[in-house]
């Protein structure tokens, strides 16, 4: 970005973006909106107390959990899809349709099915992780030259080898890719998750603090999950970027 | 020294006394395509024969059946006497576009075809130096392909080739996707490796100087659909200094003979 023929770093920007915020906040104009200041002062006070450790703990376990699900039979069920074609048909449709369906309108139903409680907010952050993990498989293995294929059956390579040989080495650039928007989809499944049970982990917190009113903590905690969920897209690119080199040279 | 036309139109070779490949009655449709038609074939052992013919004679298909990565409609495929229809230890496969794992190291992709039967890391890793060596790559053991020009990755696909030991070499247009100045290079290599290697060489190619240049035996074919039209042994002398074969008369009355007989194919 440029401005006046001067450069400007991009956290330039972030700074005019905070300073606008503060202005308003302070003069009392949105009676959301607290100023920024004592929205950071919230946010130090508030990962002091135990009610935020516990609650992280939870989210975190929950989220790590459904990551963990979604990743293992995701990442399969990509590269069944991108092999056999019949399984592509069967499931590619529902795939896609989950893919893009508003699923928050399916959280209540998996309270019925799982009760209220962390279990629930685990099948959240599943169902909302998975499909674009399995979409992205199964164009990475999709996307395997054929050569490749016949290199490691020409050479003897046993149907085991072959998978985790060739086909999932091949395709790890596009696993990665779809991991990666699949942490920030399942960041969404917690959050929706645990506001919807509402008695759960970050849930609990954003629901108290918003019926209360008190939105120094409430933005406080809000900034700490976009905070999280851009960190763990930052560390999920940084390995794919020592996958790059390969994903460019196929 | 001129030429020799083995036989004309499509009847069956007799075996000869020591051939290592034998192709009986392959057809091949693909739908309803008939990509080739009743092919008998022999490979003499230790010989380089070369496939030709313009795009879609089912050369490369013919290749892939004898490499058992295609599964023939009709006919047989028979290595050393023996039925085969799966890839086996007895043939190596080098492939038009190199097929390298681009993860891996050089010396991991030589060693990938002995990896893959089970050989232990040191043993394999020696054996696949001693290939990378030999296809002139010596010091790029560590370099990944996406670093060697398009010839230095075919020599790695050709050293993984040599490095399981096969007795048939099948190489599918392997010059095709390398730049002129390292193809010619890399001819006079094959021909030397050749004389060196003692192995049986079936050589893709739609470059009818180049079948002529490397080859022992050229075995024409015809398109739609893929049949053998003619067999030719062209007689050229290969001991004397690779750069002279290209003006040597037998290699341009064989090139031009050829010519002439696949000119009716070209629209």
């Amino acid at each position: 970005m440029t401005l006046f023929g001067y450069r400007v770093p991009m956290m330039a920007s972030l700074l005019v973006w905070c300073l606008i915020w503060e202005i308003i906040g302070r003069a009392h104009l949105v009676f959301l909106l607290p100023p920024l200041s004592e929205v950071l002062a919230a946010a130090v006070h508030l990962v002091q107390t135990a009610s935020w450790q516990n609650a992280t703990i939870t989210t975190l376990r929950a989220f790590v959990m459904g990551m963990a699900l979604s990743i293992l039979f995701g990442v399969p069920l990509g590269i069944l899809m991108g092999r056999v074609k019949i399984a592509d048909d069967l499931l590619g449709m529902w795939v896609n349709i989950f893919s893009s369906a508003p699923l928050s309108a399916l959280v209540p139903v998996l309270m019925i099915l799982f009760g209220f409680g962390e279990r629930t907010i685990v099948a959240a952050v599943f169902l909302f992780a998975i499909w674009i993990i399995v979409l992205d498989t199964r164009a990475g293995v999709r996307h395997i030259s054929p050569s490749l294929v016949e290199m490691a059956r020409s050479y003897g390579a046993s149907r085991r080898a072959l998978y985790t040989k060739v086909i999932l080495l091949a395709a790890l650039p596009e696993i990665l890719a779809g991991i990666r928007l699949g942490l920030i989809r399942g960041v969404k499944g917690v959050v929706i998750g645990q506001l919807l049970v509402a008695i759960v982990g970050y849930g609990a917190l954003f629901e108290t603090f918003s019926r209360n009113f008190r939105m120094a903590e409430f933005w406080a905690l809000t900034i700490i999950l976009f905070a999280f969920a851009l960190l763990v897209a930052q560390l999920i690119e940084q390995a794919e970027a020592k996958v790059e080199y390969y994903a460019g040279a196929r | 020294m001129r030429a020799t036309v083995l036989r004309n139109g499509p009847s069956p070779v007799s075996a000869s006394a020591d051939s290592i490949v034998e192709v009986r009655g392959v057809s091949k449709y693909y739908g309803s395509v008939e990509a080739l038609r009743s092919i008998d074939l022999d490979f003499p052992r230790g010989k380089l024969t070369s496939l030709l013919g313009p795009s879609g004679c089912g050369k490369t298909t013919l290749l892939k059946i004898i490499a058992g990565l295609i599964t023939a409609d009709a006919g047989t495929i028979a290595i050393d006497g023996k039925y085969v229809s799966t890839p086996g230890p007895e043939r190596a496969f080098v492939f038009q576009d190199f097929a390298l794992m681009p993860w891996a190291t050089v010396l991991r992709n030589v060693a990938f075809g002995l990896e893959l039967r089970g050989m232990d890391k040191t043993k394999r890793e020696n054996i696949a130096r001693h290939y990378i060596d030999e296809v002139g790559l010596a010091g790029f053991g560590d370099k990944y392909p996406h670093e060697l020009s398009g010839g230095m990755r075919q020599r790695v696909g050709l050293a993984r080739a040599l490095s399981v030991d096969a007795d048939v070499l099948l190489l599918d247009e392997p010059f095709s996707a390398v730049d002129e100045q390292n193809r010619r290079k890399f001819q006079e290599d094959l021909i030397r490796l050749r004389t060196n290697q003692n192995k049986t060489f079936i050589f893709v190619t739609h470059s009818i100087e180049e079948a002529v240049y490397i080859s022992d035996r050229i075995v024409l074919l015809s398109p739609r659909p893929g049949r053998v039209s003619q067999v030719i042994e062209p007689q050229i002398d290969r001991s004397v200094d690779p750069e002279r074969i290209h003006r040597d008369k037998h290699y341009l009355d064989t090139v031009e003979e050829i010519w002439q007989g696949l000119k009716q194919y070209v629209e």
